[in-house]
């Protein structure tokens, strides 16, 4: 155990007295593990936060199709939902999308009856009549509006309406209701020109989360033209898409990897002349092969550790403070038209573990040819030089 | 005083089946007894260095024995030779070989390190040998601040360091001026006194001509060896 | 396939390991062609400078296999929500039939791997090194299996297919008849628990004969009881353990223990069981090793330490075992 830490000890401070050379490697280092590092936590988090929207989602939301294509669906089928055992309640709702051409933003609209009971509100009320609307925190920050200010929107007849704004939203997640707003009922239907008697899709509660399929598969029976999906299912959607975009996006910077062990194996294989009498002095003093494989490990892992540290460091800071500036736009991708979000931080061991994996691997395997090299020098060179 | 050292027919061959090829050493039978001084001296090339890292273990020869307290090492494995070069030996290189950017502290502690010796232990044993060698006031400088004379004084406190039984000398005067030669030779009388067994490789006539340091005197050339009554 | 970041490390880490360890077969064919420990020529030496290379190498890579087996597990858990049915990690490993068949590799990967450091620290402990061609047929054994986890891991990763909502209708009818089986079914628990106690019991009272003994009968008896007790505790783990430490007398999953909810208690168990295990195997195969004197000392120093190993493994196995059997409300037996 002493010799394991006296070497060490050596390692560390000849590491320190080579800061030149050793900085090139760790600043290197360091921006591949941020880059990988940033792709991992993004994707995490808009995971996370797509299971946040999730918790809230119904666990079967139940759509017309007509012609292969999504239609308004009768609210009289909410009724033959709702007696089947087993469902709870089946909401229908009402709900449409707002292009702002100006602000160039895409809106979620959507129609309430009574307070909702699932969405916390930040401050306020929901509206209450024809002439109010219930904001998100993009859009209250899009349009620069607050509590008591006025919003003009252009309905379907082209013409339009100012509604006063009565509360505004907060949630954990900004992704739900980042970009909602909310409006009465009745009034979305004049707004939308949508028909009185349909909505836009059911909301059905199922008591047993195990039953959901069966349900699924009793609704299609009995609405053949309708399209239930479960909540589970958008969820193994969002899965896959995050998960098969950070698949790409690593494997487009596995160049970056590729160029690093390059840089690595070329430091690792460069020793100085300096260096090199250093570690035949050693060997002729009594240090073995394997004591001088010891340091060159304790050399690799205090890099490594360190440029671990710092990216991921740099990764937490671009992914959560600076809304990933740099890989938004690629990994995001639906999101874009979105009015500006912050991530909630959302990291586990696991994803440091692979990461970790992902570029300690690679630069261990650079280096352990080279560190042999240098550790079976000849003890006696240092008396021939 | 039992045989520490015994060489007999060594041979070492650099690049071997080679066109560079190279005897260094043929035939060499070496041997000192514990507590002894042995003197080696020849001219450049003439295989001194080769036999001083045969002896100190840093290499194996191509044929031969070599006997060390009546162990066989010739043909042990790398892994034990510097198990024994860190036990045994004591190393003082014509250079210094001293790392230039450590501390004098560091630099001395290095034979050390390899061993299972605690930290606390191994700096209560550098400052004893510190203090014996008038260098403990500096032990934080780097080596590169030091003279020429301190620098030779870390050197040896380096090979002090593990108590080792045999000091091996490759040239210890080649860069040292008359007074700090003469500084060198007390020393080593000083261990000599102690007990240690001392090898010395030098063609300097300050060194080879004290009769009452040395025990027993070689001559080589050519990568022969003749044991001499007096150089 | 499922390109996940979990699986892209795995396959990359594997595909690493995979090429330094057939560098170093090369270089192992070369020693196993050429090594003569009388010879002094440079040949010689080179070779048992690269005898250290070969050693470094294979160190990591048994630091890699320990690694990818735990990252496995992690990463099938984290992809188990990707189908439909699934519950834990062991829905995901159903998924298709090779699952199952990459961790029986790994764990034959860990011994096999432990089984070959342990024996070359042993050999270059000695001054004769008389296990040099031993251990480097041995290494041209453990590289096609690094082979083999590589192959079966890709070939696993590629096979798995994610269900997701299709433009025509939800999937979850399409997919109704063939979702994945969520939960293994264990052994009845009453009979495996007393078949895992006495195994128990047997693997210490012969570790303690080994320890107060010299006599080789009772290495090679401990070697049986470790195997033994290593496939007993495994299914002992699905059968009734798990039920212990998920306090559900339906949750047979042996991976949900390494997650946060239960404490990560899944830790301690496995390395104690592996470990406890492995040391309790090693006396019992280097027993045939003692006809050489030199590994006969270099053993003997070691063995003690082996055992004492071992016997401290499996009593905190068994302690985490027997705890919530001993203290916990839920009562299995009554079911």
């Amino acid at each position: 155990m002493a010799r394991r830490l006296n070497i060490l000890e050596h390692a560390l401070s000849s590491l320190l007295r080579r800061k030149q050379k050793n900085l090139a490697i760790i600043v290197v280092y360091t921006l591949t593990v941020a880059t990988i590092a940033s792709v991992l936590f993004l994707t995490q988090s808009l995971r996370s936060e797509a299971v946040n929207v999730l918790a809230a989602a119904p666990d079967i939301v139940v759509q017309r199709l007509a012609a292969g294509r999504h239609d308004l669906i009768p609210i009289a089928d909410a009724e033959q939902i709702r007696r089947m055992p087993g469902v709870g309640k089946v909401e229908p709702r009402v709900w449409g999308y707002y292009y702002d051409s100006l602000k160039k933003v895409n809106f979620t609209l959507m129609g309430v009856k009574d307070s909702p009971t699932n969405l916390p509100l930040l401050q306020g009320t929901f509206p209450a009549n024809n002439e109010q609307c219930t904001l998100g925190k993009g859009i209250a920050e899009a349009y620069g509006v607050t509590i008591g200010d006025s919003l003009v929107l252009v309905d379907s007849s082209n013409s339009s309406k100012l509604y006063q704004v009565s509360g505004l939203f907060i949630a954990d997640s900004e992704l739900l209701t980042n970009d909602l707003i909310l409006l009465q009922e009745a009034e979305l239907r004049r707004f939308f020109k949508l028909p009185d008697g349909r909505a836009t899709d059911l909301a059905v509660e199922v008591y047993n989360q195990r039953e959901v399929a069966t349900l699924a598969k009793k609704i299609k029976l009995a609405l053949p033209d309708s399209r239930p999906i479960g909540k589970t299912e958008i969820l193994h959607t969002y899965d896959t898409v995050f998960n098969w975009r950070s698949g790409i996006m690593l494997t487009l910077f596995a160049s970056a990897l590729i160029a690093f062990c390059i840089l690595a194996w070329d430091k690792a294989t460069g020793i100085s002349a300096d260096e090199k009498r250093e570690i035949g002095i050693l060997k002729a003093i009594g240090w073995d092969t394997n004591d001088v494989l010891l340091l060159k490990f304790w050399e690799g892992l205090a890099i490594s550790l360190t440029a671990f540290l710092l990216g991921a460091i740099i990764a937490y800071l671009h992914v959560f403070f600076y809304g990933a500036g740099l890989l938004a736009p690629v990994l995001q991708g639906w999101s874009v038209l979105f009015p500006q979000f912050n991530l909630t931080p959302a990291i586990d061991l696991y994803q440091l573990f692979v990461l970790a994996l992902l570029t300690i691997v690679p630069y261990i395997a650079c280096t352990i040819v080279p560190a042999w090299k240098t550790a079976v020098t000849d003890p006696d060179s240092v008396m021939r030089s | 005083m039992p045989t520490l050292i015994e060489t007999k027919d060594l041979c070492k061959i650099y690049n071997r089946h080679k066109p560079d090829e190279l005897q260094a050493l043929s035939d060499v039978a070496f041997s000192i007894d514990q507590g002894q001084v042995a003197v080696l001296k020849g001219p450049s090339g003439s295989g001194k260095t080769s036999l001083l890292s045969l002896i100190g273990c840093m290499a194996r020869p191509t044929s031969g024995s070599i006997r060390l307290a009546d162990k066989d090492v010739a043909k042990l494995p790398e892994r034990f030779l510097a198990e024994l070069r860190r036990d045994l030996f004591g190393f003082i290189f014509q250079q210094f070989n001293l790392m230039r950017e450590l501390s004098l502290f560091d630099n001395i502690l290095l034979p050390l390190y390899p061993t299972e010796i605690s930290g606390k232990e191994m700096k209560s044993r550098a400052d004893e040998i510190l203090r014996q060698l008038e260098l403990g006031d500096r032990k934080q400088q780097k080596v590169k601040q030091l003279s020429g004379g301190e620098q030779q004084r870390v050197a040896i406190a380096r090979a002090l360091i593990n108590q080792p039984e045999i000091i091996i000398a490759d040239e210890p005067t080649a860069h040292l001026d008359r007074a700090l030669t003469e500084e060198l030779l007390t020393i080593l009388a000083r261990l000599k006194q102690n007990g240690k067994t001392i090898i010395i490789a030098t063609h300097d006539p300050a060194i080879y001509q004290q009769q009452e340091l040395i025990d027993r005197s070689y001559l080589m050339h050519d990568g022969n060896l003749l044991e001499v009554e007096r150089l | 396939m499922i390109l996940n970041p979990g699986i892209l490390a795995l396959l990359l880490g594997s595909s690493i390991a995979f090429l330094m360890l057939l560098y170093a077969a090369g270089l192992g064919l070369k020693i196993l062609s050429a090594w003569d420990p009388q010879s002094s020529s440079e040949q010689q030496l080179l070779l048992e400078r690269k005898t250290w290379l070969v050693s470094t190498i294979v160190n990591y890579a048994f630091g890699f296999v320990v690694l990818s087996g735990l990252l496995f597990i992690y990463t099938v858990e984290d992809i188990h929500r990707l189908f439909i049915g699934a519950m834990c990690a062991t829905g995901a490993l159903n998924a298709n039939e090779i699952g199952w068949l990459v961790l029986l590799v790994k764990i034959i990967l860990f011994f096999a791997a432990a089984l070959w450091v342990s024996l070359n620290r042993l050999d270059q402990c000695t001054e004769d090194t008389p296990l040099v061609r031993p251990k480097y047929i041995g290494l041209l054994l453990l590289t096609p299996l690094v082979g083999l986890d590589l192959l079966l891991q890709y070939s696993y990763f590629s096979g798995l297919q994610p269900e997701i909502i299709t433009s025509c209708c939800g999937s979850l009818f399409s997919l109704g008849n063939d979702s994945v089986a969520s939960d293994i079914a264990g052994l009845p628990p009453a009979p495996t628990m007393i078949a895992f106690f006495i195994c128990g019991g047997l693997f210490l009272i012969t570790l303690v004969l080994s320890l107060g003994s010299r006599q080789a009968i009772f290495r090679y008896l401990l070697f049986f009881a470790s195997v033994l007790f290593f496939f007993i505790s495994l299914l002992s783990i699905i059968s009734f353990i798990s039920l212990y430490i998920y306090q559900m007398p339906t949750h047979h999953c042996p991976f949900d223990m390494l997650q946060q909810n239960y404490g990560y208690i899944g830790y301690p168990l496995y390395i104690a069981l592996f470990g406890g295990c492995f040391f309790g195997l090693l006396p019992g195969l280097c027993q045939p090793l003692k006809k050489n004197p030199s590994l006969k000392r270099e053993i003997e120093k070691r063995e003690r330490h082996w055992l004492l190993l071992a016997f401290f493994a499996i009593v905190v196995f068994l302690a985490i075992v027997a705890w919530p059997i001993l203290f916990s409300p839920f009562i299995l037996l009554s079911y």
